[in-house]
């Protein structure tokens, strides 16, 4: 079956099987990095992507879900010549270690940050809570979702 | 790449893999094969193995430099520290270096990446290699300028320099240069002050990447013409799956093949998503236990009343001991797991005649040893690669997933096959590290030291790293199946379940018994650490128990009974920045706790310093703020260095304040992040402060293991001290907590 | 606790049974702990466990016991009060006479009625013992400072002494009765279940007014958004509750044969886990009778799956990509014997408000760090799409008529409890 989804500012066309959790359609058929699989059962947060600006676990979102909703990775956040203000602060504070979690925290805080541009460390440890780091790397991914809220304007959207 | 040709012996006696590496000259002990021939033991490192520079490095007619080691990247940050060493000692600017890490058809042989001992082999050997190469540089440089050595330099951006400035690049000088020599092992380190790479908090080369959606895992990799594949396992290791109707599952929509080779199975389609629904069709015929039932009523007492080849670790001292007081106690852990955030994942591609496999495996060389075997297939022709995976701590689901996807690949020639192990599975069937219960007996003198130290330890083994296909659970599978590795206990000074269990303490009397189980009813290997996390924990609330009852303070009573000069400093360096002499004492809801230790009495040394806040009411603890200090010898990356540790105290609060894999007789129960939770950002502490002492000159000591035994032990001391309950089994939940303050 | 509702003002308060007002005059400090038997303060610790004391008056990341938490309901709202022996903010000057009052009588030490969000007209039928015990716990608790903020009510309900007048038609003060035709195992389950336990409060139907429906008890509500099943023989459950699913149900908030414990039971359920194991039994034992069906077991619980993809394809897509991971069979946690959808007792409701609630707001484990969890749905799935799915859900795990009115239904929960 053919559906249309919007990643990343850009409309693609995807020939597949319209219960395939996006983030299998994310992976094959747009090559995608970002979104990775943790779990496949909403419980750690590797696969978190936006849609419609909201976080959410792209394992969950069967692909006709996805039609008609923006979805956004961490590719759509900025690139390695041109990094986005969480990007570069996660960059600025080294916070990763094997980072197999990161671009999922990313896109948990690119949702915080957008919807509350300056959280208190509690409202961003309770909105980080859904997703898993298993190396150890909490301190610095609070300190860099902290430094990117200095650097952000409030309810901006991703470029697109 | 001049491989060592690697001896074709088999290895079925093979067990315990980690190489026992000395820095100060003792020769190296072959563990098994797996770990290469030592052929020159007077040079630093791994090029006691490999030891012609040509292994390590080439340079090429532009001046571009590649570097090679045999270890891999485990997101511990070994490239960067790598290319620093190499880069520092080449004098070329770090750009300039290409890293290629563990290959089996490109990099020399260093076993496996583990023990933290990749600065310790890696970094010696690329750091000697480095000053023999540059040094060969400058030589050709005063040939080709009839110039006396003296007086050569080298510009920092990989180019020679004579006295009167003329220069001449690397690259143009590579044609009279012969790096196919072997190392000097006194080869001159660079002393000019500039480019200085060694020390510097220089970014990770991978993190970019990783934070723009490059492709930078085993995960990520795409081949043309690749196919997926899911292998198919019961619920968890000692259970298998009820037949199911395989010609259905084959006719299921883009399902390309099912393989079978015996008990074996995997499903191969175009995409992902065919695969998993396949895989669901097949598990929902349910499944049965294949092996003995499991001791799941109490599994720490099966494991002490098993039977065990008993090693005398440690027996100094005699006559009876001047006694004022004695205190015995037993502590204990449970099964815990790795839990890598990512399944094991790997990439096979077979061509008809040879085999390569595209791993996460910490031990590429090994790993191809017991593929070959397991595939029937020549060593030459099987390649492994190292490609990242997520962390994962020790020997978890990565060697399996390769030979998996290796089986699969082989039905499919031609056609590259991703198979990714699901997340229930990798749960189910890693290793585990395992349940240890220690019984110590410590007694003061009338001076208030330690004059009696006792310590027994029980543990099942701490490796189980397939160097056989018999390591590998497809090589149960397959029809005739390869017969199981057995199960060997790592002899110190590395250890296995006895890592770390000779305190560094001076102890006039001591008597260290480890008794290694061999027979363990769950699949266990080697957990970052090893014996060390429960021995450090053990070690370090016996101290604090000691300390208690000799009326002293605790950090005092450790400087009382160490005279490591680095030790103490580390330990000094904690407590300072904690200002643990002006602490708030425990007072029923909050406290402080301390602990160190040096990794192995061979490794870094780390000291931890914890304070904690109990809720009385729920048992629950919440550390508030940690301040550790490292002593990695000289660092190459002090935030590397910084960022391991920082890492290793929030696992370890994980690990030792919530974690426990649960069995029933038939299987594993912690099959998913909802039976076998782990810490989450709320359960982070509040703040935590490392210190790195850095010392220039000093050998690289490894700093990836470092952390979890002393953090785990100051958590518990912390507990003792704000809640004045004294909990010696791990996890130290809220439950346990509860259940000792009473309500 | 109960849905706030208090009477129209109709005359001054009425003060029920109002026996030791003297000894209602404020106190100094709390006694300390050596005042109390150990063995009164840790069966007091169990009795509070079935009285859920810490699910209402412990908020968010709150100190025990300390208040804070707010109830919402059609007249305003209501706030639970800081109960830790803190003589200022708590009730540390409270005698045990106050303390008894409270529970009895509905009545605070200066005499004013407490609103019966406080389900004082269950825990009136506790024995004189048991709150002595309650008392001693309660009063050997960590003192928080905490002052209760002032309640929000519409006019008139902001007057105690309406109250007066809502107690006069349906407060029963009455002590507990055993029940000579069954066990004391039963008999004790019924106590705790009428009294302490206050199960009515939720699961028992009220008025406009906020009264207990007489004739009514246990026939099911609506509390705070959920709608709490019947604890009798009107049950919608799927399957037969048994005593051993009761008990496994309510000390661990997950029972195989039926499903794991969801909305504000996950909360209630969290505390009785630490309730003792012979009362939880009793509880289990008293229930199961009640619930006991009429006529025979009910019908296999059906999994209609083709038919409901046919009728519902858009919802099937969506449990295809979003909950056959987990629910479908094959699954990891199916194999590892949770239970299958049909046997759920939500799925069989009138009504589809907690099917909804449930998948838009996931569950977490009820008991301890680890257990039956499920992720939240909210932001992932449209109410459009909320809606396909719970009409096949319905289709194909339950044999009763279709919803109907899905769109308001999802539109209803996303507006939160007073919806």
């Amino acid at each position: 079956m053919t559906i249309v989804i919007n990643v990343n500012g850009a409309d693609h066309t995807v020939e597949a099987d319209p219960s395939t959790p996006l983030l299998y359609v994310l992976r094959g058929e747009l090559a995608l990095n970002g979104p990775k699989f943790g779990c496949g059962l909403g419980q750690c947060g590797a696969c978190t992507v936006l849609a419609d600006g909201a976080a959410v676990f792209s394992c969950l979102l069967p692909l006709a879900a996805a039609k008609g909703r923006r979805i956004t990775t961490v590719e759509g956040l900025g690139t390695i010549g041109a990094l986005g203000p969480l990007q570069r602060a996660f960059e600025a504070e080294q916070a990763a270690q094997c980072g197999y979690c990161i671009a999922g925290m990313i896109m948990r805080a690119q949702a915080l940050l957008e919807a509350k541009p300056n959280p208190s460390d509690a409202e961003i440890r309770l909105a980080m809570q859904p997703n898993l780091c298993r190396c150890g790397t909490h301190m610095r991914i609070l300190r860099a979702v902290r430094r990117a809220a200095g650097a952000m304007a409030p309810a901006r959207r991703p470029a697109s | 790449m001049t491989a060592t040709p690697i001896s074709r012996r088999r290895l079925l006696s093979a067990g315990g893999l980690v190489v026992a590496f000395s820095i100060s000259g003792r020769a190296w002990t072959q563990a098994a094969g797996g770990a290469p021939k030592t052929k020159a033991p007077e040079l630093p490192g791994s090029l006691k193995t490999a030891p012609l520079l040509d292994s390590w490095i080439r340079v090429d007619g532009e001046g571009r430099i590649v570097v090679f080691t045999g270890k891999a990247e485990l997101g511990q940050g070994i490239k960067t520290a790598l290319i620093q060493v190499a880069a520092d000692e080449l004098d070329v600017p770090a750009a300039r270096i290409t890293l290629i890490t563990a290959d089996t058809g490109k990099t020399p042989n260093e076993g496996v990446t583990a023990g933290s001992h990749s600065m310790q082999d890696s970094g010696a050997a690329i750091l000697n290699a480095a000053a023999n190469v540059r040094g060969l540089l400058m030589s050709a440089a005063a040939r080709r300028w009839t110039l006396a050595a003296s007086g050569i330099t080298t510009t920092g951006d990989g180019a020679v320099r004579a006295p009167d400035g003329r220069t001449v690049g690397y690259g143009a000088l590579v044609a009279g240069l012969d790096l196919h020599v072997a190392a000097t092992p006194d080869a001159a380190r660079r002393t000019s002050a500039t480019n200085r790479l060694i020390g510097a908090d220089l970014p990770r080369v991978d993190i970019p990447a990783k934070l723009t959606g490059g492709a930078a895992y085993v995960h990520d990799l795409r081949l043309p013409g690749m196919l997926h594949a899911r292998v198919v396992r019961g619920p968890s290791f000692g259970t298998r799956l009820r037949g199911g109707d395989i010609e259905a599952v084959s006719a299921m929509p883009g399902i390309v093949k099912v393989v079978r080779r015996g008990a074996f199975t995997a499903i191969v389609a175009q995409a992902e998503w065919p695969t998993i629904l396949a895989l669901r069709r097949l598990q929902a015929m349910g499944w049965d236990r294949t092996a003995a039932p499991l001791p799941a009523v109490d599994p720490l007492a099966a494991l002490r009343g098993s039977r065990t080849q008993d090693i005398v670790v440690a027996d100094v001292g005699g006559g009876a001991p001047a006694t004022r007081r004695r205190i015995a106690a037993r502590y204990t852990r449970p099964w815990l797991m790795h839990g890598a955030i990512g399944p094991s994942c790997a990439v096979a591609l077979f061509d008809g005649e040879a085999m390569t496999v595209w791993t996460h495996s910490q031990g590429v060389f090994p790993l191809r040893k017991a593929l070959a075997q397991l595939l029937g297939m020549p060593l030459e022709k099987v390649r492994c690669i190292h490609s990242e995976g997520s962390g994962c701590y020790g020997h978890n689901g990565a060697d399996d997933a390769a030979a998996d996807a290796a089986l699969a690949a082989l039905a499919v020639p031609g056609r590259p096959v991703r198979l990714q192990w699901m997340r229930e599975q990798e749960h189910g069937w890693e290793p585990l590290g395992s349940g240890m219960v220690v019984e110590a007996s410590a007694a003061l003198g009338a001076d208030g030291r330690i004059s009696d130290w006792r310590y027994d330890i029980w543990s099942n083994a701490h490796n189980g790293r397939p160097v056989t296909a018999g390591g590998l659970l497809a090589g149960a599978e397959v029809d005739p199946p390869f017969p199981p590795q057995t199960p060997r206990p790592i002899p110190m000074p590395e250890g296995g379940g006895d890592r770390n269990s000779i305190p560094l303490y001076d102890l006039t009397r001591s008597r260290i018994v480890s008794h290694f189980a061999p027979s363990a009813p769950l699949r266990v290997s080697a957990l970052r650490s090893l014996g060390a996390h429960m021995n450090v924990f053990a070690i370090e609330s016996l101290m604090d128990e000691l300390s208690l009852a000799a009326g002293a303070d605790p950090v005092a009573f450790r400087h009382a009974h160490l005279s490591d000069p680095r030790a103490n400093e580390a330990i000094k360096r904690a407590s300072d920045k904690f200002g643990w002499a002006a602490r708030a004492r425990g007072n029923g809801r909050q406290g402080c706790g301390f602990a160190f230790a040096r990794y192995k009495n061979l490794a870094a040394y780390c000291a931890v310093a914890m304070e904690v806040e109990v809720e009385r009411e729920t048992g629950a603890v919440g550390v508030r703020r940690v301040v550790a200090a490292v002593d990695a010898g000289e660092a190459v990356n002090p935030d590397g260095v910084r960022n391991q540790i920082e890492g290793a105290i929030v696992q370890s609060l994980s690990w030792t304040g919530l974690e426990s894999v649960g069995f029933d007789a038939a299987h594993r129960t912690s099959f998913d992040w909802s039976a076998y939770p782990i810490s989450r950002f709320q359960d982070a502490p509040g703040r935590i402060d490392v210190q790195v002492i850095d010392r220039p000159g000093q050998p690289f000591l490894g700093a990836g293991e470092a952390g979890q035994g002393p953090a785990a032990a100051a958590l518990a001391n912390a507990i003792a001290d704000a809640a004045g309950a004294r909990l010696r089994d791990m996890p130290l939940t809220a439950q346990r907590l509860k259940t000792a303050i009473g309500v | 606790m109960k849905p706030t509702n208090s009477a129209p003002a109709l005359a001054a308060a009425v003060l029920l049974g109002l026996a030791g007002w003297a000894a209602l005059a404020a106190s100094a400090a709390p006694p300390a702990r050596p005042a109390f038997p150990e063995p009164a303060i840790r069966h007091g610790a169990l009795l509070a466990a079935i009285g859920g004391c810490d699910g209402c008056h412990t908020s968010e990341g709150g100190a025990p016991f300390a208040g804070g938490r707010a109830f919402g309901g059609p007249f305003g709202a209501v706030w639970a009060t800081n109960i830790t022996p803190d003589a200022a903010t708590g009730i540390g000057s409270w005698s045990p006479a106050a303390f008894a009052a409270a529970m009895r009588q509905g009545v605070r030490p200066d005499g004013q009625n407490l609103y019966p969000a406080f389900p004082y007209d269950h825990f009136t039928h506790a024995s004189d013992a048991d709150i002595a015990d309650l008392y001693a716990y309660l009063m050997t608790r960590r003192p928080v400072i905490a002052r209760t903020p002032s309640n929000h009510l519409a006019p008139p309900f902001d007057s105690r002494a309406a109250i007066g007048s809502w107690k006069a038609r349906y407060f029963r003060p009455d002590p507990f009765v055993p029940d000579g035709a069954h066990d004391a195992e039963w008999n004790r389950g019924a106590y705790l279940v009428e009294s302490l336990g206050h199960c009515g409060a939720c699961h028992s139907p009220h008025n406009a007014q906020g009264g207990e429906e007489r004739g009514r008890e246990l026939d099911g509500a609506w509390a705070e958004g959920w709608y709490a099943p019947p604890l009798n023989g009107s049950t919608p459950a799927p399957t037969t509750w048994t005593q051993e699913d009761l008990n496994a149900y309510l000390g661990s908030g997950l029972d195989n044969r039926h499903a794991a414990a969801a909305g504000p039971m996950g909360s209630v359920v969290h505390e009785l886990a630490r309730a003792s194991p012979a009362d939880l039994r009793a509880i289990a034992v008293y229930l199961a009778q009640r619930m006991a069906p009429a006529a025979g077991a009910p019908a296999r619980p059906p999994d209609h799956a083709d038919a409901a993809a046919r009728a519902h394809p858009a919802g099937a897509l969506l449990f295809a990509g979003a909950c056959a991971t987990c629910h479908e069979a094959g699954a990891g946690m199916m194999m590892e014997g949770r239970p299958p959808l049909q046997l759920g007792t939500p799925l069989d409701e009138d009504n589809p408000r907690d099917v909804i609630s449930i998948v838009r707001r996931g569950l977490e484990p009820p008991v301890g760090p680890a257990g039956p969890s499920m992720p939240a749905f909210a932001d992932s799935l449209t109410d459009a799409q909320l809606a396909d799915l719970v009409a096949y859900l319905r289709a194909r795990y339950s044999d009763r008529p279709a919803w109907r009115d899905l769109a308001k239904a999802v539109a209803d929960a996303r507006k939160g409890p007073s919806g």
